[in-house]
């Protein structure tokens, strides 16, 4: 950047505001953006497509769980003899793409779509702010980004494969694994320091940031979400990052951080020094992968409050309980890990205090269900497109959490730790949950980032048709987990005697999956087509009160407002008494 | 439009957005040193032989590698100060002696390393050895980031000096809380390895 660029960016004295209304080149503009519009834009573009991959590997384990050992066709060819020869998986491919359809999910599809797409582009509009706190370390966020979902793509072209021991990579099982396993660690570093940067970048936004009279507690809860979400990312992240350079020293320098003594493997006694802890990589895991389950949920949760509270048009019920719910659900996230550790022997002392905790922080999330249940209460419900995917995300949730109580109970996990029940608590948090709410947020806001809205029939055939499927998919794991058909079996329990009456529901699963892919082209043909052709419509077009609706045009130009607003309500009052509409804007100053 | 904050603090948080970034950044870093302290008490308490630091490193070395970081951060401050009364010639002094002891402290790293290798004690040797390469590598790594940024900005000066005094001043005031935290890692590891 020339000195002069300098001066005009960040000296508040300068008199030349007209400096930045310079056009930028097409690269400034449209590729190295600071803009964090357009750095949200790239990641939700980014992140939908790893979403799209990651669905795909799963859906070519399905059809391996479905038909196991029999000839993919079509596609069966494509994938060279070491992974899939005559067009039959071998089991190793099998476990690639399970540890890579979990780890792209995650770190690659959900959260980059969660946190980085609708938290850069949304936050600081509804906080009033210019731009992100820190723009060139927020394009760098993204940069490091897609260079470590890159390095994770690699993976699958290296020797051996992609890493194959599991999203959790438990040792020494990862430790003594193919080259892909250190691939798949160099690329969660990466992904890690582009969390670092995010979340410093949201929190430090969040705090500084705020238009005049935007005080805390008036501050959309989808702020809030974000808010509490950072702060994980921050804190929860770093430990894994040590987990990672430990193992990538045990794979790449011989050490024995997670390599017990006199380990054997193949037959033959592993000859590094020994001593180390297969527990401490599990600890230090979850320290990180308790959390992150918030981190998945949270933005969702965020996401919902406002399209319920916009299409009840009634204030959200009880905003201070779910913003203290959102702020305790994010300490407590930090004192539960061990939940899924209870199988380990580390000890019943240990279990009990974990079990504990767990049934505590249930209550937050049980708060934050019932405000939205009783939100819905009364209110002149519009069931617009948005609207259906959140009211969707709220027993969908209820049925992840509360199939988790049974697995936050040590003696009840004995039985269904690691079978498909895991699984299917798990994706009703995050996919009938998550990625619900996530398609709801899309249709929410993609009037603010074009301008037009996207085609209602086409959104309620995506609806409909993915909602239904999911159940589908995901409600028989359930049945399986409890007649105790384990997870990750690459024949999907055939030669078990006790899933023998619970194998028919492999066929539903995978028959629902790929029903739901045929579903989602509508929703892919609606998103690109409505850049263009969608219907045109106003600025605020759902008739909100917060502020990147009442404030900015769609779409907000580059320093998103004309002045600066500023802030004279709380984020949701809709349906005052007296009050000439049935919403008023934040930035509407009071009447005398 | 200009983003606010961005050389002086807001009313309310009393810090303006560079310094409030890195205390959140050095909390990041105390979850990960944490975490590697606590794989360092983990592997200890689990272990039946494990050997007392000073009898495999060098004490001494790392007994003057300690005063010569916490002269680095005396003489960080000290530049800090300087910038702020506008003492231009004594804050480049300082910058210039702190990153001659961020230097020093790496090439008496270097011996040490070099020492151990050899003997031929690796990593792979001991989980001892393991713990010690890993931490103090990777506050290695550490340094050699705050060497670099301090550089920078000394190399910069007289640009920001023209342009933006005050960012300036602001910049040296995060570059030095990162450079004292580095420090503080230190003064943990120290013990921890050597001493206990």
């Amino acid at each position: 950047m020339s000195q002069q660029e300098t001066l005009h960016t960040h000296d508040i004295q300068t008199p030349h505001p007209e400096a930045h209304h310079q056009p930028l080149g097409f690269w400034r503009h449209y590729i190295f953006s600071t803009d964090h519009k357009l750095i949200g834009i790239q990641y939700a573009i980014t992140s939908l497509v790893f979403l799209l991959f990651g669905f795909f590997l799963m859906m070519m384990m399905r059809w391996q769980l479905a038909f196991p050992g029999e000839v993919m066709p079509l596609i069966g060819g494509l994938f060279g003899e070491s992974a899939m020869p005559g067009g039959i998986m071998v089991p190793e491919f099998y476990n690639s793409l399970g540890a890579m359809h979990g780890t792209i999910m995650v770190f690659l599809g959900i959260v980059p779509l969660g946190v980085g797409a609708f938290g850069n582009y949304v936050m600081p509009l509804q906080i009033g702010a210019p731009d992100m706190a820190f723009p060139k370390l927020n394009m760098a966020s993204y940069w490091i980004y897609l260079v470590g979902g890159i390095v994770m793509f690699a993976g699958f072209f290296v020797p051996g494969g992609a890493a194959n021991s599991g999203w959790t990579s438990y040792a020494p099982l990862a430790n003594i694994a193919t080259t892909g396993q250190t691939v798949w660690l160099l690329g969660m570093v990466f992904l890690i320091t582009s969390s670092l940067l995010g979340s410093v970048n949201f929190i430090t936004t969040i705090i500084q940031l705020r238009a005049p009279g935007l005080s805390l507690m008036r501050l959309p809860f989808f702020v809030w979400a974000q808010f509490v979400t950072a702060f994980l990312l921050l804190l929860a992240f770093p430990p894994l990052e040590a987990a990672g350079v430990m193992q990538l020293m045990d794979r790449l320098t011989g050490t024995s951080f997670f390599l017990p003594s006199g380990l054997v493997v193949s037959g033959e006694l592993l000859t590094n020094s020994g001593g180390g802890s297969p527990l401490l990589w599990q600890h230090l895991f979850w320290f990180l992968a308790h959390p992150e389950v918030y981190v998945l949920i949270l933005p969702a949760i965020g996401i919902v409050a406002e399209i319920l509270a916009n299409n009840t048009r009634k204030p959200l019920w009880g905003y201070k309980s779910l913003v203290f719910s959102a702020i305790f659900l994010g300490f407590m996230s930090f004192v539960v890990w061990a939940h899924h550790m209870f199988l380990t022997g580390m000890g019943t002392t240990i279990s009990s205090f974990f079990q504990a905790t767990t049934m505590i922080i249930s209550i937050p999330s049980v708060i934050i269900i019932s405000v939205f249940i009783i939100t819905l209460w009364g209110g002149s419900i519009r069931f617009t497109t948005p609207m259906l995917f959140a009211i969707a995300f709220i027993p969908m949730f209820g049925i992840g959490g509360l199939t988790g109580l049974p697995l936050g109970l040590s003696t009840a996990d004995i039985h269904l730790h690691d079978t498909y029940y895991v699984i299917g608590h798990f994706h009703y948090v995050v996919a009938p949950g998550t990625i619900l709410a996530l398609f709801g947020g899309l249709y929410y806001w993609y009037p603010k980032v074009t301008g037009r809205k996207m085609n209602d029939v086409l959104g309620k055939i995506h609806f409909w048709g993915t909602f239904v499927c999911m159940n589908v998919i995901f409600m028989p794991m359930f049945i399986q987990g409890l007649a105790g058909v384990s997870r990750r079996l690459y024949d999907g329990g055939q030669q078990y005697a006790h899933a023998q009456g619970v194998l028919e529901w492999n066929l539903v699963m995978s028959i629902g999956a790929w029903t739901m892919a045929v579903f989602q082209i509508p929703f892919i043909w609606n998103f690109f087509w409505s850049i263009r052709k969608g219907k045109k419509v106003s600025d605020n077009v759902w008739e909100a009160t917060t502020l990147e609706w009442t404030a900015a045009p769609s779409p907000p130009p580059h320093g998103n407002f004309t002045t600066l607003p500023s802030v004279h309500r709380g984020p949701y009052e809709y349906s005052v008494p007296g009050a000439p509409t049935d919403f008023t804007p934040q930035n509407e100053p009071a009447r005398a | 439009m200009q983003i606010p904050h961005t050389l002086t603090a807001r009313a309310d948080t009393g810090l303006y957005n560079a310094k409030l970034g890195i205390w959140l950044f050095l909390a990041s870093e105390v979850m990960l040193f944490g975490g590697l302290f606590s794989a360092y008490v983990l592997l200890r308490v689990g272990s039946t032989d494990w050997p007392h630091g000073a009898d495999i490193l060098n004490v001494p070395l790392a007994m003057l590698n300690t005063m010569v970081l916490i002269t680095s951060s005396v003489t960080m401050v000290m530049s800090w100060a300087s910038l702020r009364q506008g003492k231009v010639a004594a804050y480049k002094g300082y910058m210039v002696a702190t990153l001659l002891c961020g230097f020093g402290f790496m090439i008496i790293k270097a011996i040490e390393y070099g020492a151990k290798f050899s003997h031929h004690l690796y990593p792979g040797e001991s989980t001892f050895l393991a713990v010690y390469f890993t931490l103090t590598g990777l506050h290695g790594l550490h340094v050699v980031g705050g060497i670099i940024v301090i550089s920078y900005h000394l190399l910069t000066s007289n640009r920001w000096l023209r342009s933006e005094p005050e960012r300036l001043t602001n910049r040296v005031e995060v570059v030095g809380l990162y450079w004292h935290f580095v420090d503080l890692v230190w003064i943990f590891l120290f013990p921890l390895l050597y001493l206990l």
